[in-house]
């Protein structure tokens, strides 16, 4: 099991770290530089323990203390858990903890098609059998103007691009979720249109950043949070991570998503993170991280500037919201 | 039971449930069950209570006319008062908890964004007449204190359109509330079209009475405003 934080430029560090090596670090630190040696040596020092961490088999990680590269500590799994917007199992925060347990993430089968040279219809296991999966701390802004940290675990949507070969005509991916009123009652009322469309373009697609998600804190999805494969795009609103992925689709045209459907004066198909570009109706400026007491102000791309800001070099981020 | 009790039974009634949010909400500030997001929980509440509250202000008038039981009408202030109880208690929880006192802040959202702003004066309309709610204020202010309180048909429609923009998709309670808001409007327009010629008169009549100080304030007060 390979743990990476989410800047992949960076180089693992406390993440990675058992526990309680990690939460020994300083008195480590202290005694290297103690000796003599100053604390030059203390990276050195620590990959050395990291090495010998690993060669004592697989680590038993303990999630609630992850932190993301800028240090933000991981929400809890109950608060990631139960506080959810997934409108096909109702609109209120609570209702998708609450109403997901008649839904069936099993049996569950992915379409891979359009412009590509390796189109298919997978059986999830199969589907899923490829790819490494890894943890990753994410930063998660919602375009509520709320915020939190998870710790996912997924594998770079660019394996699966890779490996599904677009064409040159496949400019978009385009990815849905599974319709079964059966079993996701928001689906019977008319709040969105069903199914639940969201879209990249394929370079945000194949960005390092992007991840196709099977679980969170080193467990498999819970329905609520959209087992059994959920994309994640951190640098992006929330809402663009759709759940319960059934269909991925790579496009020459634009996809028209969900809620910029349902409003598009409001929402854009890009939603990049932005504290300059306020949503009508709300400041994006600042965000309560969940947990914390006063907001704080929101990061360009959400923190992930460095990743991702080249992708919309010259595009006019007012316009593209 | 005599008319004395049924009200107080009514009344206690009354100040139980309108109590109950409060309760919850601070028992859920103790012992931790306003979910992840606890602020936005304290608004969710405090607001909605408040928006039913209003609505419920609005109902006690047609009860009276379409039961005849005049003394419903003594539980139209408390009702009132709770209302602007549970305003006040979420203008408090968005100035103090959710935007940190911060003044900046604060006064860019009330100019930028246009459902804070609609909220933001349904709060200040309610002032006034929280403030004239006294039976010393009804004496004195008299037909402008008709006149002012007349202002609590215009707080819950503020409500209502500050719920409505407020929500992403999912319109289907601000619109509920909106209806029940129409219907209870509705519900005075007979009475309207009636008095309408003998307005000058009643108003005239109740004041005379207010002055004379025999006749119990809420009956006044409903003959004049309704």
């Amino acid at each position: 099991m390979i743990i990476r934080v989410s800047k992949p430029s960076d180089i693992p560090s406390s993440e990675i770290t058992p526990e309680d090596v990690y939460v020994n670090r300083r008195s480590f630190l202290k005694q290297a530089a103690a000796g003599a040696a100053g604390l030059a040596l203390a990276p050195t020092a620590l990959e050395a323990l990291e090495r010998g961490s690993a060669a004592r088999g697989p680590q038993q990680v303990d999630y609630t203390r992850l932190k993301s590269e800028l240090g933000e500590p991981v929400n809890s799994y109950k608060d990631i858990t139960t506080y959810n917007n997934f409108y096909e199992f109702g609109t209120s925060k609570s209702d998708p903890s609450e109403n997901s347990g008649d839904f069936h993430p099993r049996p569950w089968t992915v379409a891979v098609e359009g412009h590509v040279k390796n189109p298919g219809s997978y059986h999830l296991e199969d589907f899923l059998a490829p790819y490494k999966v890894e943890d990753r701390v994410y930063r998660m802004r919602c375009v509520e103007a709320w915020s939190m940290v998870v710790p996912w675990r997924g594998f770079p949507l660019a394996d699966l691009i890779e490996k599904a070969e677009p064409t040159g005509d496949a400019k978009f991916v385009e990815l849905t979720t599974i319709m079964r009123p059966s079993e996701m009652p928001g689906q019977h009322t008319r709040v969105l249109e069903w199914p639940y469309i969201e879209g990249l373009r394929l370079d945000e697609a194949t960005n390092p950043l992007t991840l196709l998600v099977t679980g969170v804190y080193g467990k498999d999805l819970p329905n609520q949070n959209g087992a059994p494969l959920r994309l994640i795009t951190p640098w992006k609103y929330g809402f663009k991570g759709i759940k319960s992925i059934v269909k991925i689709r790579f496009v020459e045209d634009m996809p028209h998503n969900t809620w910029w459907v349902t409003n598009p004066r409001e929402y854009g198909f890009y939603a990049n993170v932005n504290p300059h570009v306020d949503h009508p109706r709300w400041s994006q400026a600042r965000e309560r991280r969940l947990g914390e007491l006063r907001r704080r102000e929101t990061l360009m791309f959400n923190g992930y500037e460095d990743e991702v800001a080249s992708m919309y070099a010259g595009m006019d981020l007012r316009k593209w919201f | 039971m005599t008319t004395k009790r049924i009200v107080l039974t009514l009344k206690v009634l009354l100040w139980l449930g309108a109590l109950a949010p409060t309760a919850w909400m601070g028992g859920g500030a103790l012992f931790g069950w306003l979910g992840a997001n606890p602020i936005e929980k304290l608004e969710h509440v405090s607001g909605m209570t408040a928006l039913i509250a209003l609505l419920a202000t609005l109902l006690v008038t047609p009860v009276r006319r379409l039961t005849g039981w005049n003394p419903v009408i003594q539980l139209r202030r408390p009702m009132g008062l709770f209302a602007f109880y549970y305003v006040f208690v979420h203008f408090a929880v968005w100035m103090g908890l959710d935007l940190s006192l911060e003044l900046s802040w604060i006064t860019e959202d009330i100019a930028k964004r246009p459902y804070i702003t609609v909220g933001f004066t349904a709060f200040l309309l309610l002032i006034p007449l929280a403030l004239t709610s006294t039976r010393r204020s009804i004496r004195r202010l008299g037909k402008r204190w008709v006149k002012l309180h007349r202002l609590v048909y215009v707080a819950p429609a503020l409500g209502v359109i500050h719920y409505y923009w407020l929500v992403k998709a999912d319109v289907r309670i601000p619109l509920l509330m909106g209806a029940i808001y129409a219907a209870l409007m509705l519900a005075r327009v007979p009475a309207w079209v009636k008095g309408r010629p003998r307005r000058a008169t009643a108003a005239r009549r109740s004041r005379a009475k207010l002055v004379e100080g025999r006749e119990p304030r809420d009956t006044v007060a409903v003959a004049a405003v309704d």
